[in-house]
């Protein structure tokens, strides 16, 4: 097998690993910019993976699955945003309160109505998302290194892939370029300004966890329809989490959560490929430290040596309105 | 009538704890969860044939943690459960410990060997097994190179991949990729990262790969699936789960060894002591049922069936990677 062969699949892996840690950084993003940690990704991801499975093996439709999964994750960010903007809870535990509840109640509410012990039914070709052809990709697939590329790498995805890197621009658009985005921004920053300005935390705030509700959805609806059949118990795995830690990593910011995800994605992708393999003048790498790595890298940003990661200033502070 | 008789049956299986000779079976499950269509499975469907077969209730818990370990079984001491059988190698810490302090009480631990006088170990000799599933995936492979994605990367799983390893050289095969899921519990559990995996070793060339991995490797048998190629089941037999995409399953009889302990049990012969069950036992064999009868051809079922044959009388050993962590092939 011929070196560009080998790049194209990993790269090709990479974007596969990639995609629920991009949709779940931009969702966190969304929600943590508005200033409401949400450590709860994992959760609604789970939860969105499981009710999306479970619509589409019902009613046999990704898209009906899609949109069941966006409602049920909306759900639980709207829970997250009840207890923490309205009743001014703390964010840390009641998104914690969420993943308990959502990895519980999947696996509960599975064997109740599937009997496969908390797995939903294998879900046939029809109601998932298939990998998409792009036009003309069979065609210049003999073309040297760009067919290669276009036809292998770009072409071959399913619909998701492909929404999950639209959202990439599509929310800098939002966020730095829309009046809801500035303000967004803003109450994140210094909500009592806002608030001066005459314009509703809350509802701001509510919008926000919406919007990270919705793609969280995405996110588990990818896992459960695209790169599986059907749900298995827990088979986030702890993606929330390295999700959150690619959008400290990426400063909060669209762009770089891209690359970010890419990049834990990419080392994903070489630990599976390089296991057992040796490298020319290194050796042997343990796969341990290749997993590791996204972790070590995250604490060695947190520590200040890649620049400072600065979060959002009133993220983590309910809002009280002075009276 | 029927109904009658049937509330008949129940209400003397609810009696029974009142006999002081009958038994109160209990069984544990390892973390992967009941219905993980492969070893825990195996372990409830053996509890659940003796359920059928003699009307005597059990009882069950599954860990959802480590530190449950010990407190699960020691309620269930105490609440004089005999036997107690726990399926799966993490429970031997929690057993040596517990074993002592009621040597009245029977107990089993599939997996793993707990050297106590009112304790049974039953340990499979999985190698043997894993060979006899290399050999069919070496003969149906076309490329010969062929791929083992296994759990959490422990020596238990190592032995699985060896066995494999062996016969599927021994038939043929020019190169075998393996792949660990990773490190943690969480690697049971993973399907996405199994499937992903999967992939890559298909990328490199594989075109059978078999699963040793719990709940990961439904992942791995749906991405062979997807792509047209073969996956082959563990524990349970996983035929079923993509009829005539999986080549065929190395089952091995946790249900029996379950089964055993609750009939020994009931018929008071439970003894204590290590039971290493090889192909020659019936304790590990591959599957064949009607899902994949079609993909087994009678080249392919010669040569495993010879591969059997002379492990059973000796003359071919398979190696055990636990008995030096190395693997020879």
């Amino acid at each position: 097998m011929d070196f560009l062969d080998v790049v194209v699949n990993v790269l090709n892996s990479t974007v596969r690993l990639s995609v629920p840690l991009l949709l779940a950084c931009l969702a966190g993003l969304y929600s943590e910019r508005a200033g409401i940690f949400d450590i709860g990704l994992e959760g609604k991801m789970l939860a969105g993976a499981f009710a999306g499975a479970a619509a589409a093996s019902v009613f046999g439709s990704a898209w009906i699955g899609l949109l069941i999964a966006i409602l049920v994750a909306v759900f639980l960010a709207l829970v997250h945003g009840f207890a923490s903007i309205t009743h001014r809870g703390n964010q840390i535990v009641s998104g914690v309160a969420i993943n308990f509840i959502a990895a519980g109640s999947t696996i509960i509410l599975g064997q109740a109505w599937f009997n496969q012990g908390g797995r939903t039914p294998s879900l046939p070709s029809d109601a998932r998302f298939n990998a998409i052809v792009l036009p003309g990709a069979d065609a210049v697939r003999d073309v040297p290194i760009l067919g290669e590329i276009y036809s292998g790498l770009l072409s071959g995805h399913s619909l998701l892939v492909y929404l999950a890197f639209l959202a990439v621009p599509f929310t800098w658009w939002v966020l730095f370029r829309t009046r809801f985005g500035l303000r967004l921004r803003a109450v994140g920053e210094n909500p009592a300004a806002v608030d001066t300005a005459g314009i509703s935390v809350a509802w701001l705030r509510y919008r926000a966890v919406i919007c990270t509700g919705i793609l969280t959805g995405m996110a588990g609806s990818y896992m459960a329809l695209a790169q599986n059949a059907g749900f298995v118990k827990d088979m986030t795995a702890g993606r929330g989490y390295i999700a959150l830690a690619a959008l400290i990593f990426a400063k909060w910011k669209p762009v770089p959560a891209m690359f970010a995800c890419l990049l834990f994605g990419f080392l994903d992708a070489m630990a599976i490929r390089l296991q057992g393999t040796p490298l020319p003048v290194i050796g042997r790498v343990p796969v341990q430290l290749m997993q590791a790595l996204p972790y070590i890298l995250t604490v060695i940003l947190l520590a200040g040596f890649i620049g400072k990661a600065i979060p959002p200033r009133a993220g983590g502070v309910p809002y009280v309105k002075e009276r | 009538m029927k109904k009658i008789i049937l509330g008949l049956v129940a209400a003397t299986a609810m009696c029974a704890p009142a006999f002081a000779q009958e038994v109160q079976p209990a069984l544990l499950y390892d973390l992967g969860g009941k219905f993980d269509k492969s070893f825990n499975e195996a372990a409830y469907n053996g509890a659940e044939k003796f359920k059928t077969e003699t009307g005597i209730e059990y009882v069950e818990f599954e860990v959802s943690n480590a530190s449950q370990r010990e407190q699960a079984l020691r309620r269930f001491a105490e609440d004089g459960r005999n036997p107690i059988v726990m399926a799966g190698f993490s429970w031997a810490e929690s057993l040596s410990k517990v074993a002592d302090d009621y040597p009245d009480l029977k107990f089993e631990i599939i997996d793993m060997v707990v050297e106590k006088p009112n304790v049974r170990s039953v340990v499979f000799k999985e190698q043997e097994g894993s060979y006899l599933v290399g050999v069919l995936a070496a003969q149906a492979s076309t490329s010969k190179k062929v791929g083992f994605i296994g759990g959490m990367d422990i020596p238990l799983i190592r032995r699985f991949g060896c066995g494999y390893v062996g016969g599927a050289k021994a038939a043929g095969a020019t190169d075998v990729i393996e792949n660990m899921t990773g490190d943690t519990p969480a690697a049971w559990n993973d399907p996405t990262k199994g499937g992903e995996i999967a992939k890559t070793q298909m990328d490199q060339g594989a075109d059978v790969i078999y699963a040793a991995a719990g709940g990961t490797g439904v992942g791995v048998l749906q991405a062979a699936a997807d792509a047209g190629k073969f996956g082959i089941g563990v524990d349970s037999n996983q035929n079923g789960l993509h009829p005539g995409k999986v080549l065929t399953s190395m089952v091995k009889r946790v249900d029996s060894a379950v089964y055993d302990a609750f009939m020994d049990a009931k018929n008071g012969k439970f003894e204590g002591g290590i039971q290493n069950l090889g192909l020659k036992e019936g304790g590990v064999d591959y599957a064949v049922d009607d899902n994949n009868k079609a993909l087994i051809t009678d080249a392919m079922k010669t040569a495993v069936e010879k591969a059997k044959a002379d492990i059973i009388a000796g003359t071919v050993t398979v190696h055990d990677y636990m008995s030096d962590d190395k693997c020879p092939y």
